[in-house]
């Protein structure tokens, strides 16, 4: 059936500060992480995939003003995307996690530019969300100066991170 | 007023005039330093969400050319000056005195060309800036990126601790008779900043 088969090849894109759940086979795309992370979850029998791509990573410090968007920080956006995959049937004993992003785009010669080091603590924040989740990290690509393109498979748990001038590379 | 989404008509027309003297003087200096004939426009300059300017530059994969600026001083903000992988190619080649489409990837020599080039740019429109509303702007020694537009400006914007959803955005071009550069600068205050640079300019609240 030509409908069924089309099905089969959606792609769903992720932007920044966004985050989405599948509960068919799809492709989960997110483009261009640098500092911010990409966490896919992936629930292997219930075949349930969810993708975020976080940017900071606590919203404590924020004012109720800036953070009308829960899916831009790391301790907001994965308890509330676990919890809608868990809703649509995820269970936690089979959920299996991989991050990828978090790198250090720029040096600044002068370090006066660098002092946040978002990259290195949005990495560093995603793994004690998990951690408190009870979520096993079971892949990763984190770190670098480099930008990443992740790619998650909900049909198999396969994510490829795509960067500029190096193969595919999967986690 | 805190916010770019609370600034009247006006005001964003006051920032705009600034931003376009500061792109009008960037040309200058870029002149001089390739000794030819710049013209410069500014088809586009407004206020934009951060998630929509990547469509400025063909989507979030597209490779970019960014150099960042932390300015310090009277009114402390962040300038990115955004060149298309054409537009950097091209301005290496104009720098490095070879025919315009000799370079096709960024060496090391070609990366401090664009660097050298971005920080004059760059300081002749923080100069406008800075002549304009009299106040003092320090730059940094700027940083550089290659990368994917995505994940350059939005770490850029993060590690400057730049957290707004909104930014200053002047679109400039940049051509002689046969060559034409795209670029933008993003200009980012700092909240206190803004509220500052309008009071100079007469057209706070």
């Amino acid at each position: 059936m030509q409908g069924l088969k089309e099905n089969k090849k959606k792609e769903l894109r992720v932007g920044i500060a966004d985050w989405k759940i599948c509960c068919e086979p799809c492709d989960l795309i997110t483009l261009g992480l640098g500092s911010c992370v990409g966490i896919a979850l992936w629930d292997s029998e219930a075949a349930i995939g969810g993708l975020a791509h976080i940017m900071l990573p606590d919203s404590t410090q924020f004012s109720d003003k800036n953070r009308t968007n829960p899916a831009k920080f790391a301790d907001l956006a994965i308890p509330l995307m676990w919890e809608e995959m868990y809703k649509n049937g995820a269970r936690l004993k089979r959920i299996r996690a991989k991050i990828a992003g978090g790198a250090q785009m720029f040096l600044f010669p002068d370090k006066r530019g660098s002092v946040l080091n978002i990259g290195e603590r949005n990495v560093v924040k995603v793994k004690s969300i998990l951690k408190k989740l009870g979520i096993r990290i079971s892949g990763e690509d984190t770190g670098g100066n480099f930008g990443r393109t992740m790619i998650f498979k909900t049909v198999n748990g396969e994510v490829y991170i795509r960067t500029v001038g190096n193969p595919l590379l999967k986690i | 007023m805190t916010d770019w989404k609370d600034l009247s008509g006006l005001q964003i027309d006051a920032l705009r005039e600034i931003g376009n003297i500061g792109a009008g003087n960037a040309a200058t200096a870029l002149a001089k330093l390739i000794q030819r004939k710049i013209n410069m426009s500014v088809p586009r300059a407004g206020i934009m969400p951060f998630n929509k300017i990547f469509s400025l530059v063909g989507g979030e994969e597209e490779q970019v050319a960014c150099v960042n600026f932390m300015v310090e001083g009277d009114a402390p903000a962040q300038i990115l000056f955004v060149l298309s992988p054409k537009g950097a190619f091209s301005l290496v080649d104009m720098l490095t005195g070879q025919e315009v489409g000799s370079t096709r990837k960024l060496d090391d020599l070609g990366m401090s060309a664009l660097q050298e080039a971005g920080n004059i740019l760059t300081s002749s429109f923080v100069n406008a800036f800075a002549d304009f509303t009299k106040l003092k702007f320090i730059p940094s020694v700027p940083a550089f990126a290659f990368d994917m537009v995505g994940a350059v400006i939005s770490s850029a914007l993060l590690e400057g601790g730049y957290f707004a959803d909104d930014m200053l955005v002047i679109e400039t071009q940049f051509s002689d008779e046969d060559i034409l550069i795209e670029s933008h600068f993003f200009l980012l205050p700092k909240v206190e900043s803004l509220k500052k640079i309008l009071q100079t300019l007469g057209v706070s609240d």
